[in-house]
């Protein structure tokens, strides 16, 4: 079976796979990094959300051997050391989760790693066009929250992009 | 041993007992033997003695399915218990489920208002599943905290008067000069002691009963202040644990393929041995669902499942769409029974299927052994699990342990155990420990939806007055088998209500309540048993039911000539209604002027010991209808919500107004854009880009919820109080948005299938690979 490396969250992984697992996977079940999270595994739910050389992607439609060894994976565990994070009170967490917990936004908080990872995503893309998050753009964000906190996540992208 | 436990209020207090129109304060509960303090209460304490209303009309306003609840208990009577360990922190297993209701928050605030030391000292865990709690642990009807609000409370108290005795004896002070200085230190006048040092003094050797004065309301400093929930940042930092994020030794993935067809049920597995050389795969067994297979990720069951050659049996509904079914719920309605007097109005509504899954899907972790069975689920009825899983695997109770997980979410869903089952059913066959889980595809298509519903309504008016009110529900039959079912069977006999009522129609009369003063109301339930996979989704039949009959309620103030919310304040039938509707009227700009195609809607909604009203704006106009967002719904938005709720006595006003917040979306769903399609015996959706729950794109911009204070001092419930206003309070907007006639088939968008059903076979479709393609 192949090995395939990249990195994940800073570190350098070495996984031995066949070759179309799709990453999710690899996360979850075989180097325990379970941020992530399954809800359709179609790229539909965006409950996996991560994001990939710093822009979102689901890692439930991505083959582990369509990773190259410079592809850097980021986790919401591994979101803390982002470049944008310098912003945050508290080292360990990144100004979109601190936000996140000002706004108390978590019910169950299944789909809320990946909501987290398409905001700041979110709020990149729009800093790339040299301008700052809109509503219509978090309109257009398609992470599910089953719990219907998005009211709430509103609130905290906003919140989070003026720390960011 | 026995003597009453000395406790550190004034003897006024002692003596004076409650004020009247207070609540009882003084209870009995025990310190455990333990090495350090461990205090308890009876789980039964503090459910009311028979109610002595004299005049009611409905059976909920007397007697509401949280009285069945929480009485159900008495019988079962257990011990809960509080630890408080040496460093200073108290913990204690709940025995509920947390599905993101809060009630793991508002627990820990229970205990640290009484015991006096901070919130994020107290750790609540979830209990196992006891079976010796029977029926009383069971997380439905938005019960937890009306049920478990005293007895903590209690044990709580009892934790602080042992410390405050342990105190005093160890500085050498009267009891009356000692008191809890806050931060878990007790002062006295010679020094201070904290409660960590006092852990293991204010242990006790034997249990012993004590009695117990609890706070007043007015003195209460935590109850009533909004925190955020105790596990907000292990949500955020993806550190909070769901069942398939465990790391249990062996349990590897596991996926089911099933049948195309509805309850179809498995022949033959033809390339079974193909199927185990492929890579990953390490296991292959027939389970009564269909071929299940475990694999080194999920990744390959997938692959696994996909690959399946299968001969199936078809379900028995393959003959039936979902038109057929509004056929038969016509065909079973029962007939009106009250005479109208006067001007008659008559309405037919629609409620199509609805799925009530989570976004967690169903999943289970189970390691069976040949004479022991281990079991880790989200399960709000964790006892019944356990001894259908030990019936099933032919084991004795004790022999099967049930660990209860948080859940991502519920809904209704995890009253049930289908996939705890089936993960023991699988664990059996393979003899290895599994970790199964469903696809999203399964999850629709063969889990349990809420039932298709035909509601009618019948109202008389003469003048501005309305004479008659009669609502007949018929539904395809909800599946109560979870333990409601049970509980009832055991108290229906008690209930206060007259006549041999089903135990649907039981639940159903027990939870509505109209509300206004409309003369002669009679509101049944009747079903037609079809074999869906059914299962009450959050607030059971109170969307459907409200939304029918706010929808009259509409058309009988426009009959009269009256504003829809001067009509419901003038007819509303009690004074926490109306201050409801004073308050959401107010915030919500009530009679603003809209511009023509937009407007406002109102609804009310009376359950869980609360009342709560609803005021949304509609947008129904082309440019927002026909707004494009790739494979999405969009239609009708609704711009601004605002929801007023009097929940009783509140533990956590930040929770109670996530949790109607949430409501507010499901409301949104139900009535524009969330139903399920059945063609030939097959539920069509497979995605959540077919079921389209409320999105960014549909929620609300603009919100607020308005906590009205009608001095109640008990709790009511708030997990599912958001939906059924919601609901009614769009669909009223969109009609009055759009004008014609009377919308009567819900969500509106059901009759236009606005997606390309996946195929169904193989059951589950493929991960895509283009994901690099999407990145933003
Ligand atoms: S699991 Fe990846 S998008 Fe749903
Ligand atoms: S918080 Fe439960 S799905 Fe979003």
């Amino acid at each position: 079976m192949p090995t395939h490396t990249f990195l994940v969250n800073g570190r350098r992984v070495q996984v031995e796979s066949d070759p179309d697992v799709r990453l999710l996977w690899i996360l979850r079940d075989r180097l325990g990094i379970t941020g992530p999270k399954y809800g359709c595994g179609i790229n539909v739910c965006k409950a996996c959300t991560s994001h990939l050389n710093g822009r979102a992607f689901n890692p439930c439609a991505v083959r582990v051997a369509d990773l190259g060894p410079d592809d850097e994976v980021t986790t919401i565990e591994g979101l803390p050391a982002a470049p944008d994070a310098g912003g945050a009170e508290d080292p360990d967490l990144h100004p979109m989760q601190e936000a996140w917990i000002a706004q108390d936004v978590a019910q169950c908080g299944y789909c809320q790693p990946g909501q987290i990872m398409a905001a700041v995503a979110t709020v990149r893309a729009a800093r790339r066009e040299g301008r700052e998050v809109t509503d219509a753009d978090i309109d257009a964000i398609r992470n599910i929250c089953r719990c219907g906190t998005y009211f709430r996540i509103r609130e905290a992208i906003k919140e989070g992009a003026r720390r960011m | 041993m026995t003597a009453p436990h000395p406790i550190a209020q004034s003897t006024t207090d002692l003596e004076g007992g409650s004020a009247p129109g207070t609540d009882r304060r003084r209870f009995l509960g025990y310190v455990v033997a333990g090495a350090t303090l461990i205090t308890a209460a009876d789980l039964a304490l503090g459910t009311s003695d028979a109610q002595s209303v004299v005049t009611p009309p409905q059976p909920a306003e007397l007697y509401d399915l949280n009285d069945l609840l929480t009485h159900a208990a008495l019988a079962t009577s257990n011990l809960i218990a509080i630890q408080l360990h040496d460093d200073g922190t108290a913990s204690f297993a709940l025995p509920r489920m947390e599905v993101g209701q809060g009630i793991t928050t508002s627990t820990a605030m229970i205990i640290a208002e009484e015991l006096d030391i901070d919130v994020a000292k107290v750790h609540v865990s979830l209990a196992d599943a006891r079976p010796e709690l029977l029926f009383n642990q069971l997380t439905g009807g938005s019960n937890t905290t009306i049920s478990t609000f005293t007895p903590i409370r209690v044990a709580a108290a009892i934790a602080k008067g042992a410390l405050l005795d342990a105190a005093a004896r160890l500085l050498g002070d009267n009891l009356d000069q000692v008191r809890v200085k806050g931060e878990g230190i007790i002062e006295g006048l010679t020094g201070s002691i904290s409660y960590a040092e006092l852990a293991r003094e204010a242990a006790s050797e034997t249990t012993r009963q004590v009695g117990v004065l609890l706070k007043r309301p007015e003195q209460f400093t935590v109850i009533g202040t909004p925190h955020t929930r105790v596990d907000a940042r292990a949500a955020v930092t993806g550190q909070k644990q769901f069942a398939m994020d465990l790391e249990v030794p062996g349990a590897l993935p596991t996926m089911i393929c099933r049948a195309p067809t509805l309850n179809g049920t498995p022949v033959a597995l033809r390339n079974r041995d193909a199927v185990l050389t492929m890579p990953g795969v390490t296991h292959v067994a027939e389970v009564p669902t269909g071929y299940a297979v475990r694999a080194e990720t999920f990744g390959q069951c997938i692959d696994a499942v996909r690959a399946m050659d299968v001969e199936w049996q078809d379900g028995p509904l393959v003959q039936q769409s979902d038109g057929d079914v509004r056929g038969h719920l016509r065909a079973a309605q029962l007939p009106f029974v009250v005479p109208p007097i006067g001007r008659t109005v008559e309405h037919e509504f629609t409620f199509w299927f609805r799925g009530n899954s989570a976004l967690e899907p169903n999943c289970a972790v189970a390691d069976v052994r040949s004479d022991s069975a281990e079991i880790w689920a989200g399960l709000k009825s964790p006892v019944v699990a356990q001894e259908q899983i030990a019936a099933t695997l032919g084991l004795p109770i004790d022999r099967v342990r049930v660990h209860v997980v948080q859940g991502g979410g519920s809904f209704g869903r995890k009253l049930f155990f289908d996939a705890a089952l089936e993960a023991a059913q699988v664990s059996r066959a393979m003899g290895a420990p599994v970790k199964l889980m469903w696809h999203r595809a399964d999850d629709a298509r063969q889990g349990r939806t809420h039932p298709m519903v035909v509601s009618k309504v019948r109202a008389s008016y003469s003048g501005k007055q309305v004479n008659t009110f009669e609502q007949r529900n018929c539904s395809v039959r909800t599946d109560f088998t979870h333990g409601l079912g049970e509980i009832i069977t055991r108290f229906a006999a008690q209930l206060p209500v007259a006549g041999n009522y089903a135990f649907a129609q039981t639940i159903y009369l027990l939870t509505q309540e109209l509300g206004y003063n409309f003369g002669v109301v009679d509101q049944l339930l009747n079903e037609v048993d079809l074999p869906f996979n059914t299962g009450s989704m959050r607030n059971i039949y109170s969307p459907d039911t409200r939304c029918a009959a706010e929808l009259t309620v509409d058309d009988l103030a426009n009959r009269m000539g009256e504003d829809p919310y001067e009509f419901r304040l003038r007819t509303a039938r009690s004074p926490r209604t109306r201050a409801v509707l004073e308050a959401v009227a107010e915030a919500a700009q009530w009679g603003r002027s809209m511009p023509a195609g937009t407007a406002q809607g109102i609804a009310i909604h009376k359950e869980y010991k609360g009342v709560t009203a609803c005021v949304v704006e509609i947008d129904c106009r082309p440019e927002t209808v026909g707004r494009r967002i790739r494979n999405a719904v969009t239609g009708p938005r609704v711009t601004r919500a605002t929801f007023a709720v009097d929940a009783g006595l509140v533990i956590n006003p930040r929770g109670l107004e996530a949790q109607m917040q949430g409501g507010v979306m499901d409301g949104i769903a139900l009535a524009l854009t969330s139903s399920l399609h059945f063609r030939r015996g097959r539920f069509l959706e497979a995605s959540w880009d077919n079921y389209f729950y409320t999105r960014h794109w549909n929620a609300p911009p603009e919100m607020e919820v308005v906590v009205v204070d009608n001095g109640v001092t008990q709790p009511g419930g708030a997990g599912e109080a958001g939906v059924a206003a919601s609901f009614a309070a769009v669909a009223c907007a969109y009609w009055r948005a759009v004008g014609g006639p009377m919308p009567t088939s819900f969500p509106i968008n059901h009759q236009a299938l606005a997606f390309e059903p996946k195929p169904f076979v193989p059951p589950v479709p493929a991960s895509p690979t283009d994901g690099r393609n999407h990145m933003y």
